[in-house]
């Protein structure tokens, strides 16, 4: 078979890149990680022909080849380096034709690395309603480049890009300028020799941007550097003045190609919508009273809305949790694959559709460009903490979830900046601790309506505790501004793009990946936790399980059914190793008010808290599911006396000590291999655990003697 | 020598050189070139971050960067 060409898509951002991936590629896409907010390369197939299949890249948007980010070096990094398996065969540069020039900039640098590239000119609608006539074919014999006029939202001009690509792809064509600006040839010469014959422009790329590439060994490196001093070459110096040229040789080009209206009939320049939004969004009043009310309505979407369809989803697994107990015999089999694995996917299915209403706001707020909006106006605010306007995306995000969050940090120019904000992140509340807080708050917070009865007080609980983490969060960053060293300055220089109507293919996309990603990334933890959990708690050292199950028998010989079956479980489980675990540590959570139970929700949702309720429900004898009744799991719980006091259990200060705990402590796996991923360090993530852990502690302690 | 954070909102200036190199480069390729016509469109709450037309788009920086950016008035 034939290899399957590659193509990668390259453009600035809000090129519109993206829209025409997912019109080329459809769904035929494959996911790197975590996509939409995030920064990684994504792959889809385009069927060019019948039979004639090609891969297409769609990598990070950059304004230039040298990167100032992370995750701008992602390009770099495949197109500078042959060897890469992403290399590509051929580049479409998708340019936003109502802003020509600075878009050819990308496209002039990246034709001159050699490789074969065709211009995608988008958003030609959009510069003809600006007064811009633009001759594509005048400005592909310019060029020396195929161009296709694309209409990427609405998927016009796809058969044009298609002959456009064939045509590239057969003749194999690379036209190239040469050097944009003269070097010595003995420079060149002493690159190519140690590295071997590519074009000029790609061995000034490697000589200047080396630290930046994963293709060079530290030896490589020190021959680029000595070349780089033996020339008394200056990439700084360089890399300006190429700028300056190119834009020379390209506003030469658009005149000649562009046609201004505007300049002809001397008419006033167009107000545009995005001047009127602007007014009203970057407004210092309203612009944060809309920016709240947006919150406002992502928040109500989160908590009262996609509670439909998560009881729905209990219902479910509760439904085929019972139907399979049903027809299968009593065995160890059923009860690991009813109680453990079928009771932790339906953990991890439960909270796709807040992720999934998550991701749609945030989604709509960065494809209608208001994203850029929040972050400008809440840079001042964020960088008396140490963080930086683009900060609020990931701290937004994390209201989702906090793995997606910390990889969107790429786009953070500043590492001290990057660094901090990975590093609270998780103290935002995610839609892992809402379970938790749903079901904490319905018990210790009575439910009744205050301020006119606008509110429901178990809501203002809940958004209080949201608001928390958030402050939290800020306070966090403060004390590590203090303590941590920036190399370089931050810096915040940004485009503004113009307001777009989101495209509600490309959120849903954005919507299903994310989810995609969740359920296969975490779902793996969480079921995996979900399965040890079932194993410790169903198991005890020794006799200690039957002994445990007689006794009661003994004990109680007028119950049975379910009632019996229920207080021999609750008997087991405090025998079982889980059991034995809860109370190993409950010395240490006693100041806290918790006893062994909680200890093993402890221990079980350090790797993922989301385990929690499942464990609670476990311990409390519900035989996995909160389901049955939701009403059920608060009456047990609420039920539990508290053999000391002779109260219930569940009083107002074990339920805050529990919520402001789950609030702070970093129990998740998944972020902490993010942020080790990310950061590159184990240092880091254990700093993430060890502050987010004493803060839970010292935080819970404190509620639970003030209350108590 | 006045530089775009001096400008106040409407007004408008050329650039016409700038004072930190490592800035420049990133500003240039964002199409902030020497000749090119500035105008301040937005102040962030607090007068911090400020957002400036130029080669026909708008682009958001904080105001020390913006003293990067000399002008003249002509």
């Amino acid at each position: 078979m034939a290899k399957i060409p590659k193509i990668a898509l390259i453009g600035n951002p809000n090129a519109g890149k993206s829209s025409l991936f997912n019109t080329l590629t459809g769904l035929r896409q494959k996911t790197g990680n975590f996509p939409g907010v995030t920064m990684d390369k994504l792959t889809g197939m385009w069927e060019l022909g019948p039979k004639n299949q090609i891969e297409i890249l769609d990598l990070p948007g950059i304004y230039s080849i040298y990167p100032k980010s992370i995750d701008e070096e992602l390009v770099i990094n495949i197109l500078g380096n042959p060897a890469h398996p992403d290399y590509p065969d051929m580049v479409i540069v998708v340019a936003d034709a109502s802003n020509l020039k600075r878009n050819l900039l990308l496209f002039s640098q990246v034709r001159d690395l050699g490789i074969p590239t065709v211009l995608a000119l988008n958003m030609i609608d959009v510069a003809e309603n600006e007064g811009y006539v633009i001759n594509s074919i005048k400005l592909a014999r310019e060029l020396s480049v195929e161009v296709a006029e694309v209409n990427a939202k609405k998927g016009i001009g796809v058969n044009g890009l298609k002959l456009s690509v064939q045509k590239t792809l057969e003749n194999r064509f690379a036209s190239n300028d040469g050097l944009p600006l003269p070097v010595s040839d003995e420079l060149i010469d002493e690159i190519q020799a140690a590295f071997g014959e590519v074009d000029p422009y790609r061995c000034l790329l490697w000589l200047m941007e080396h630290d930046r590439m994963k293709m060079f060994t530290k030896a490589q490196c020190d021959v680029l550097d000595q070349i780089t001093v033996k020339h008394d070459f200056e990439p700084k110096k360089y890399k300006s003045a190429e700028t300056v040229k190119r834009y020379e040789f390209l506003t030469e080009v658009v005149d000649r190609c562009v046609i201004n209206l505007n300049r002809q009939w001397d008419a006033p320049p167009v107000k545009t919508w995005t001047d009127r939004l602007d007014k009203l969004f970057l407004h210092p009043v309203g612009g944060y009273l809309f920016f709240l009310a947006i919150l406002f309505v992502m928040f109500q979407a989160v908590f009262t809305w996609a509670t439909y369809p998560m009881d729905a989803i209990d219902a479910g697994v509760a439904f085929l949790n019972d139907w399979l107990k049903g027809i299968l015999p009593e065995s160890t089999f059923r009860g690991l694959l009813t109680d453990g694995l079928i009771a932790g996917i339906g953990g991890v299915l439960i909270f796709i559709p807040q992720i999934a209403f998550l991701f749609f706001f945030i989604s709509m707020l960065e494809e209608t460009g208001y994203m850029s909006r929040v972050m400008f106006i809440m840079d001042k605010l964020m960088r008396r903490f140490g963080l930086n306007g683009k900060s609020v995306v990931p701290l937004l995000s994390s209201v989702a979830c906090a793995v997606p969050a910390i990889m969107s940090t790429r786009s953070i120019g500043s590492r001290k900046d990057r660094l901090i904000t990975i590093l609270v992140t998780p103290l935002m509340s995610c839609s892992a601790r809402l379970p938790i807080y749903t079901v904490l708050i319905a018990l210790v917070v009575p439910e009744k309506n205050t301020l006119f009865g606008l509110f429901n007080l178990q809501g203002l609980v809940l958004f209080i505790l949201y608001l928390l983490g958030f402050f939290m969060a800020l306070f966090s960053a403060y004390i590590m501004k203090l303590i941590l060293k920036a190399k370089e300055k931050s810096y915040f220089i940004m485009e503004l793009p113009t307001y777009k109507a989101p495209r509600f293919k490309h959120v849903s996309y954005t919507i299903l990946n994310n989810v995609k990603a969740f359920v296969f990334e975490a779902g793996k933890v969480i079921v995996a936790i979900s399965i040890i959990l079932w194993v410790l708690a169903s198991y005890g050292p020794g006799n200690s399980m039957e002994d445990a199950s007689n006794r009661i028998k003994i004990q109680n010989p007028n119950l049975s059914g379910v009632e019996l079956s229920n207080k021999i479980a609750g008997e087991k489980l405090e025998n079982s190793y889980a059991g034995h675990f809860g109370k190993f540590i409950e010395p240490a959570i006693r100041p806290l008010g918790y006893d062994w139970k909680i200890g093993i929700a402890l221990i079980t949702s350090f790797a993922a808290r989301e385990v929690f309720v499942g464990t609670m429900s476990t311990i409390y004898s519900l035989g996995g599911e909160i389901d049955n009744e939701n009403a059920t799991i608060k009456n047990r719980m609420r039920a539990e006396i508290n053999p000391q006091t002779g109260k219930p259990m569940y009083d107002l200060a074990l339920g805050f000590s529990l919520l402001i705990f789950y609030a702070f402590a970093m129990q998740c796996m998944s972020t902490l291999a993010t942020t080790y991923r990310e950061t590159k360090s184990w240092r880091y993530p254990l700093i993430q655990f060890g502050y987010m852990t004493a803060l839970a502690y010292l935080s819970a302690f404190l509620v639970y003697q003030t209350l108590s | 020598m006045r530089t775009v954070a001096d400008l106040g909102i409407g007004e408008h200036g050329f650039i016409s050189g700038f004072t930190d190199e490592k800035l420049s480069l990133k500003l240039l390729e964002m199409g902030c070139l020497p000749g090119t016509e500035v105008i301040l469109t937005h102040h962030a709450p607090f007068g911090d971050p400020i957002a400036i037309k130029v080669s026909g788009y708008t682009l958001s920086m904080r105001r020390e960067e913006a003293a990067t950016i000399l002008i003249n008035q002509k």
